[in-house]
Formats: structure tokens, sequence, C-alpha cells
């Protein structure tokens, strides 16, 4: 059965979620970037919309003008390891639940959503079709100075997923974990490698 | 030529149209295969998810990826070509056509300026790669999508001769572990090979253009580039970063002759949404995209 995620999320909503788990979100989530992770934690600067229970996602979209608003063209994730420098301070700051990304982040934001219960999620990259298709309405936008990619799009989505959990409200990290026994087999596998590379003679 | 012009700015606005929105057939005969081939649960969502993707973004008419990068185009263009005045300029405008029509994210940040000039132009971008090719008409001209995602792992580096191949093994294997995780494999891995880094930077990037099956020249080198992959696939790292069978789709090596003091190393990756096209074309401007059969412009 779809793990369904809706937002505000509270806690207890995220007991018993591990790593590794498939979630989807329902509700707002709101695109938040490199500047506008700086603006908040290095530039002291006020967000735009509150964060509380809700989710932000590591993303920069196509996103067209229409005669009523915007439309959501292709949306999905972005490297979230760009934003490991912030990340723990700003879900400090903001009580944001659900952050949304690409790839791992890093222990201080595993520690951060173990003390302040949050969950870090891979959305799948390069399927922003589908990450578009799961957008509802684009509610608003803040922050256009930084132009298309970097703004601060404010979103209704509906079951988007599938987000896979790379850092729960324990403080369990699958890519931090996984990455010691990376490092390992990489040493093994060089070894064997290096036998049949001696060229220079 | 104000003729030519356009009919070749349009031809190309086209053509990054389709890049954008359709993968080439070598890496969708890849993607395929490793999706039937996928091993657990999590891999099998994953692959469908790539896959349900892109069958609405052919239905959508939409991107693949909201990623559209930053354009490259890697030009041969023979030197009897009467298109040779207008190629340039042609690029650059259908960059800025496609940006509106297609449509493609704004890519191009301009430098100490920091400001996105909203249509994908800026200095030097489009990123334009020439070779000039003697005794022939035709131009080739190779687009690529570049990412930012897949773009954060590239480096290179210059190794001391005494490090041998194995150094360079080891250089990017660990640009592979620590970056190419989060780059969204699987993925195509460039290696360039050379005397010095900007060399070994632009051959890596070359490597990645060249479709998946085909080897390097020199056997030692076709070897190198296999036990690579097949070391690189060994590692447990699947789809996305994640647990799995399959880190990469292929490993290219482009080299060059180097100075016998130094041993220089660039590595390029590209994503599984690997947005490349190959288009062809005479003075006639009827154009052939070598890359996606049965597709047309």
């Amino acid at each position: 059965m779809k793990k369904i995620l809706h937002t505000p999320v509270s806690n207890a909503d995220l007991e018993g979620i591990s790593v590794g788990d498939i979630v989807y979100l329902t509700g707002h989530i709101v695109t938040c970037r490199d500047v506008a992770h700086r603006r908040l934690v290095a530039l002291g600067q006020e967000l735009p919309y509150p964060l509380a229970g809700k989710a932000i996602f590591h993303a920069g979209p196509i996103i067209e003008p229409t005669a009523f608003g915007y439309n959501m063209v292709a949306i999905g994730p972005t490297t979230s390891m760009r934003m490991e420098r912030f990340e723990a301070e700003f879900i400090a700051a903001t009580g944001v639940k659900v952050v949304v990304g690409k790839g791992g982040m890093g222990a201080k934001t595993a520690a951060a959503c173990r003390e302040h219960k949050a969950l870090h999620c891979v959305f799948p990259g390069g399927c922003a079709v589908l990450g578009a298709t799961a957008v509802e309405a684009i509610e608003g936008v803040e922050w256009l100075d930084l132009g298309m990619p970097e703004a601060f799009w404010i979103m209704r989505v509906k079951e988007l997923g599938p987000l896979i959990v790379s850092i729960d409200a324990e403080g369990n990290n699958l890519f931090e974990t996984n990455k010691a026994l990376y490092a390992e087999r990489k040493e093994t596998v060089l070894g064997e490698i290096a036998k049949q590379v001696a060229y220079i003679k | 030529m104000a003729e030519q012009l356009q009919k070749l700015t349009e031809i190309i606005t086209r053509f990054l149209d389709i890049v954008g929105k359709r993968l080439p057939d070598d890496v969708m005969l890849k993607l395929k295969d490793l999706r039937s081939n996928a091993g657990t649960d999590l891999e099998r969502i994953l692959y469908d998810s790539m896959f349900d993707n892109m069958d609405q973004a052919i239905a959508l008419n939409r991107p693949v990826c909201q990623d559209t990068g930053v354009i490259s185009f890697y030009v041969k263009a023979g030197n009897e070509s009467k298109l040779l005045p207008v190629i340039k300029q042609a690029l650059v405008a259908a960059v800025g056509e496609a940006t509106e029509k297609s449509p493609l994210r704004h890519n191009a940040v301009e430098i100490f300026d920091e400001k996105n000039t909203g249509t994908n132009i800026g200095e030097r971008v489009p990123f334009i790669v020439w070779d000039i090719v003697s005794g022939t008409g035709e131009v080739e001209i190779e687009a690529y999508m570049a990412g930012g995602g897949g773009s954060l792992p590239g480096r290179a580096i210059t190794l001391m001769p005494s490090a041998g191949y194995e150094g360079v093994a080891k250089y990017v294997f660990d640009t592979m572990v620590e970056l190419g995780v989060n780059a969204c494999p699987p993925l195509i891995v460039g290696v360039g090979i050379a005397g010095s880094a900007e060399i070994a930077a632009l051959l890596s990037k070359k490597a990645i253009l060249r479709p998946l099956g085909t080897k390097h020249h020199n056997p030692r080198g076709a070897e190198f580039e296999q036990l690579l992959a097949e070391g690189l696939n060994n590692l447990g790292i699947g789809a996305q970063g994640l647990p799995g069978n399959t880190f990469v789709m292929g490993v290219h090596v482009e080299s060059a002759a180097r100075h016998p003091s130094s041993l220089s190393v660039g590595v390029s990756v590209g994503c599984w949404a690997h947005r490349r096209g190959t288009l062809r074309l005479h003075d006639d401007l009827a154009p052939v995209l070598v890359s996606h059969r049965g597709v047309s412009l």
C-alpha cells in the first residue's frame, strides 16, 4: 500500500519510516536551493513563506507563464549535497519536515533530521515530467529576482513520488552507510585493475 | 546568406527540441536492457519511473529533465561547406529560439555579474568546439545538454608519470565514488588522458559523446575502458546512487599523446538522461538525424 504523507506533517507521522522506504507527498512543497538557503542561513533574511510542517524541493523547474499565473512544465531534483553547508540550520530555523532532492546528504543534515524530526528523500533524478504531473497548482512565487531555476516556487502537489527515504527521523543515513561499503569495495577492485594496467614499463 | 542562416537556425532549433525530449537510440537500447535486468524492487521502481517519465515527456511534448543544461556544440565542419560563414550565428540563434519554444530552462549565469541571462546565451555560451575536416562539404553537429548535476563531478588532475595508469584508474574511481553517486546513475563516464589538464578535460567530454558500444582505437585503450566499466559496476552502486547492480552504462576513453613528464586525467560524466544528438547536413540543408533513427525533424 502507498504510504502518503500529508502536509502539515507531524513528528508522529514520521515514526516508523526508515531509510530505504518509499513514500509519496500530498500538500505543500516549495522549491528551495542554493541561494534561498544562503539567504536564510548566511544572510539572515526571512523566508517569504512559512515552512513549518511542510516540504522543500531541491529543484529548479521549467515554468511557463499563463494568462492566470504559471504552468509547471518540468520539475525534478537537483544535487542535495550542494545544500549540506546550510541544511541543518535551515531545518532548525524553519521546522520543515520533508526535504526532497537527489543523492545523499551529510552528517550535519542527518543530525538535524534526528534532532528536529525530519526526512531527506530522493525523488528519481531526470524524471521531471513525472514531477510536473504531480503538481496540482503553483500557488505563488517569491524571489523571482534569482531567475526561474532559483526562485521560491510554492506548489500544491498530489502524491509526489516515489520518494526514497535517504535520511530518516532517527538520523539513519542510507548514502553515508553505503559510502563506507563502496569505499571498501573500491580498494579491492582497484587492486585487481592495477595488476592489469602496468602499461608504463 | 540570410535565407541560409534562417533555414539553418530553424533546423537546429528543432534539433535541440528533439534532443531535450528524447534520448538517443544507443542510450534507449541500453536503458531497456538495464530495466529488464533490474535485480531489486527498488531498482525496478526507479527504472519504471524513468520509463514512465520518458513516455510522458513524448506524450506531453516536454523536456525529459527540467535541467536542460548549458548547451554545448561539437562541430565537425567540412572545409568545402558553404555553410561555414553562418554556422556559429545559427547555433547561437537556435539556442535562443529553443529556449522559448521547447521551452528550455534558463541556465546561463554571467560570471561576476551573477545574473541569469534568461536566454541560455551568455559569455562563450553556447559553448562551441570546432574541428575542421579537409576535403568534404559535410557538417556534423553534435549537441549536448550539460546538466548541473552531471557537471558537478567533472574534474581533472595532472599526475606524475610514476602514478601510471594505475593512478589514472584510481582517480576515476575516487571521482566516481565520491561525486558520481549524486549525478543520476547509471552514468556514461568519459576519461581523457593527455599531457596537460585542459586537454584531458576536453577529451573527457568528447568521450561521453561517443555512442555506447564504441571502443577506444587502441586495444589497450579498449581493455582499459572495459576494466574500468566492469570495476565500477562491481561496487554495488545502482540507479540514483542507491544500492544496485549498474553504476555505469559505459566508460569511454579519449586520448592525446602526453609529455614525457606528465600524465593528466580528466573525468566527465553524463547522467542516465543523456541528452545528446548528432545531426549531419550538406549545403542543400537536408538534415539527417543520425542519433535518433525514425524521428523526423
